[in-house]
């Protein structure tokens, strides 16, 4: 056997430079050109233990895929990772890689070796598809007519979960109805994560490819309000899919959080990123900041402090109650932030906003943390250090320290079993366990999660979906 | 595929107040008094909650009134029948309480929030209720559709704070004069926010006067209007915080911080007002641009 060549240093991704993309909205991470797509192929090592794909929540085919980009055979290669993943070109830029594929890579297990950059290549392989899209022959595209005598099932909600439960269904020649709250569908593709880490265009495009296999969209539609299940299955959907994701924004119990400055990452976020506040041809407004603090240590912090300083924020904190190395967020964002100037307090906790006259906020009070004995979710537990409070001078408070369920919906379905804390219970199937033509994924059965996950419960429910249908009809 | 504007009609002289049906069969199949809808004009428009302030189910229709303050309901004010609006998400919100009451309910509408009144009063006269309307506003010229509670109410009172119609006063003050009267069961305030503080501050039981149930209807900024994004968030007596678009909008107004929600709708009023004038500006020059190209033409 020839023995294997170690490459132990990783294709460098182009970026923006660090100074002027803190300033404008376009995408930070440029993608690889072919060359340095075929640089990193090669450092594969094609182990047969496959050790990456045990790391992927969908289990791509990662060897494989990455095999057919050395034959220069992209089409292959895409095609080869859709049997998993529906939406590589999203994956690609928002998997927490590091804590997946590329933290389970042999190669990164060398010593001063790094893994493959995985998820650079799946994004390159998907943008590679989006330039030289494959022709779609007249009679695969969807006709209407054929609309019928196909079964009915309707998705509650547009994010990736529902997409791609969507999408597995219509494939399988189901008539598939996704209803969206927002005027706009993609979840928190759309509304949470920021145009420079995701350009929308790229989930437009997903999208768009959704409504060519014959999806319909109805926007506009807040399930429980206009229409509730029992509407629609008096409309004759056969079985419900919800995806609604874990919407409900936490505001710290803290005194000052009804003061004006004080927003949720959620309100945030989608008045810039749903709303596009930063361009100025739209109508939708933004509290502006000078000093601004964010709370919290995940993606949702990394996203709005980074747009915080795009907005022209002078200063931006990331106030977080636990240190650098327990940050949840992507590895790729903390570096990303850090570079274009956001400032981290770790082992601090906010205790009080302050406020003006005017009922705006004015600065912050904060309180020194330790860290102690790792809690239930193994990480340490930060501990309180009492009489060391300062403040800091601030305009702007952004709360980016978790979300829960929205019961609009699931409160007003009758019988639908939830946990105790608001999620929809299911079975391994992700069929509820309360009614059986109800199925659910995604942030509203595991709480706030991953875009990959998500769509792993969205493609597990699509198939126990297909399995109940066709033993009832 | 938008929502179809089927009239419009302007309810003062000004054309600063007007009221417009739209086509939404779905959404008035579903809304009751209470209920508000968002609206976004086109692609660039902001997100607007309105209050339903009537439905026609048959018809398929839902009427709001709309008030020109800022720069997006100015520019609703100019569509026409026959023109569409992009998005049209509703019904939200809870619908109200509606059920027969020993004693007279009364509303008490102020301004454009005579409107939302509508629905609500004639759903608690449907269910048998003794109800009493008092509208007021700032000037005659403001106050609309006393023909429309007329047909219906047991008694209707019309205040201006100028005299200019009906009793010279605040709404408050004819309601202080009923509670003096006779035992009233409920009373629901929809107008400016200093107004129904004024009628909560009245009703609360803690002066001289009985305490009597009193509804408020919230119209905080808001985004979704579904409990995602906590921008209509207020602050209850109690210190809790509760979200507008999904625990109200109408609520219980002597549970409401006021003084707090008062601070809050003054968010964006700088930004507003900018923007405003600069729209006003935009359609001024575009105005002058079309009248000189028809004097030339
Ligand atoms: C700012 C931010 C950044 C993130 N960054 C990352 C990242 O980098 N990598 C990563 O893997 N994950 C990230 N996540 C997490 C990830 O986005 C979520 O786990 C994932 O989107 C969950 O998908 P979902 O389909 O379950 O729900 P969502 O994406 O939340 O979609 C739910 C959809 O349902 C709609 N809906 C809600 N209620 C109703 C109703 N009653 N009727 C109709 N429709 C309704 C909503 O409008 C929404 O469109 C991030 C999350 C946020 C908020
Ligand atoms: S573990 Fe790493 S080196 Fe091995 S096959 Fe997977 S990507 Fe290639
Ligand atoms: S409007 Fe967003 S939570 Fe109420």
């Amino acid at each position: 056997m020839p023995k294997v060549e170690i490459i132990k240093e990783r294709t460098p991704m182009p970026h923006q430079d660090a100074k002027i993309r803190a300033h404008n909205f376009e995408e930070v991470a440029l993608g690889f050109t072919e060359e340095m797509a075929l640089a990193e192929a090669k450092r594969c090592m094609q182990c047969k233990n496959r050790a990456c794909v045990k790391g992927c929540p969908v289990e791509v085919a990662i060897p494989e895929f990455i095999a057919l980009i050395l034959e220069k055979d992209y089409r292959g290669a895409l095609k080869k990772i859709k049997e998993t993943n529906v939406l590589p070109a999203i994956c690609g830029r928002v998997c927490p890689q590091e804590t997946q594929c590329e933290q389970y890579c042999t190669l990164g297990k060398i010593k001063d070796s790094k893994p493959v950059g995985i998820g650079r290549l799946e994004r390159f392989v998907a943008d590679w598809d989006l330039v030289n899209p494959e022709e779609i022959s007249p009679e695969d595209a969807y006709c209407e007519d054929v609309d019928d005598d196909r079964l009915k099932v309707a998705i509650i909600g547009g994010g990736p979960a529902g997409l791609t439960c969507a999408g597995e269904l219509a494939n399988l020649g189901y008539s598939v109805t996704i209803f969206e709250a927002f005027h706009k569908t993609g979840g928190v593709l759309v509304y949470g994560i920021p145009e420079f880490r995701l350009p929308k265009d790229i989930v437009k495009k997903e999208i768009d490819k959704l409504k060519e296999c014959g999806v319909k969209i109805e926007v506009n539609s807040v399930i429980g309000q206009i229409l509730d299940i029992e509407d629609l299955r008096k409309m004759g959907f056969k079985a419900f899919f919800i995806g609604v994701g874990a919407g409900l924004p936490v505001f710290l119990k803290i005194p000052g959080t009804e003061l004006n400055g004080v927003l949720s990452a959620n309100e945030y976020l989608t008045r810039v990123n749903l709303m596009k506040a930063y361009d100025p041809e739209y109508d939708t407004m933004v509290d502006q900041g000078k000093n601004v603090a964010v709370f919290g240590g995940g993606n949702v912090a990394m996203d709005s402090a980074r747009t915080a300083l795009r907005l022209g924020a002078e200063k931006v904190m990331i106030i977080y109650r636990r240190s650098e190395k327990e940050i949840p967020a992507r590895r790729e964002e903390y570096e990303h932030a850090v570079e274009e100037g956001v400032e981290f307090h770790f082992l601090r906790n906010p205790t009080k906003i302050i406020g003006d006259d005017e009922g705006f906020v004015k600065a912050i009070e904060v309180l020194k943390m330790e860290l102690g004995e790792p809690d239930a979710s193994g990480r340490r537990r930060p501990i309180a250090q009492p009489r060391t409070e300062y403040i800091i001078d601030v305009d702007l408070c952004i709360m980016a320290i978790g979300a829960k369920a929205n019961p609009l919906l699931t409160k007003k379905t009758k019988n639908l079993k939830l946990n105790k804390w608001d999620y929809i219970e299911v079975n391994e199937k992700g069929q509820s366990v309360s009614i059986p033509d109800v199925f659910a994924g995604g942030d509203i059965v595991t709480g706030s999660a991953t875009v990959i996950s998500a769509m792993g419960a969205g493609k597990k429910a699509a198939a126990s979906i297909h399995e109940y249908l066709l033993n009832i009809y | 595929m938008g929502t179809k504007i089927v009239s419009k009609t302007f309810l003062n002289p000004n054309k600063t107040v007007f009221e417009m049906v739209v086509e939404a069969p779905l959404v008035a199949k579903k809304a009751k008094g209470g209920n508000f809808v968002i609206l976004r004009i086109d692609e660039t428009g902001e997100r607007i909650p309105l209050t339903v302030a009537d439905y026609d189910k048959e018809k398929g229709t839902i009427t709001m009134v709309i008030m020109a303050v800022g720069k997006s309901t100015t520019q609703i004010s100019k569509l026409e029948p026959g023109d569409e609006i992009l998005d049209f998400i509703g019904p939200l919100g809870n619908k109200a309480h509606i059920k027969k009451f020993e004693h007279p309910v009364v509303f008490v509408g102020g301004g454009v929030g005579i409107a939302p009144c509508y629905p609500q009063a004639k759903e608690m006269k449907e269910e048998g209720n003794h109800v009493i309307a008092i509208l007021s506003a700032r000037t005659k010229n403001l106050l609309f559709w006393e023909d429309k509670f007329r047909e219906f109410c047991d008694e209707v009172f019309i205040t201006t704070d100028d005299g200019s119609l009906g009793m010279k006063g605040f709404g408050v003050d004819k309601l202080k004069q009923l509670m003096l009267e006779k035992p009233l069961s409920q009373v629901i305030a929809i107008g400016p926010m200093i107004m129904m503080k004024f009628v909560a501050l009245l009703t609360n039981g803690k002066k001289d006067l009985p305490l009597i149930p009193t509804i408020v209807s919230l119209n905080t900024l808001m985004v979704d209007g579904t409990g995602m994004c906590g921008g209509c968030r207020f602050q209850t007596m109690h210190g809790e915080t509760k979200f507008a678009c999904v625990d109200g909008p109408d609520v219980d107004g002597h549970d409401v911080d006021f003084d707090n929600l008062l601070k809050r709708n003054t968010r964006f009023v700088r930004v507003e007002k900018i923007r405003l004038e600069k729209y006003n500006e935009e359609c001024r020059a575009i105005n002058k641009f079309c009248e000189e190209k028809e004097i030339e033409g």
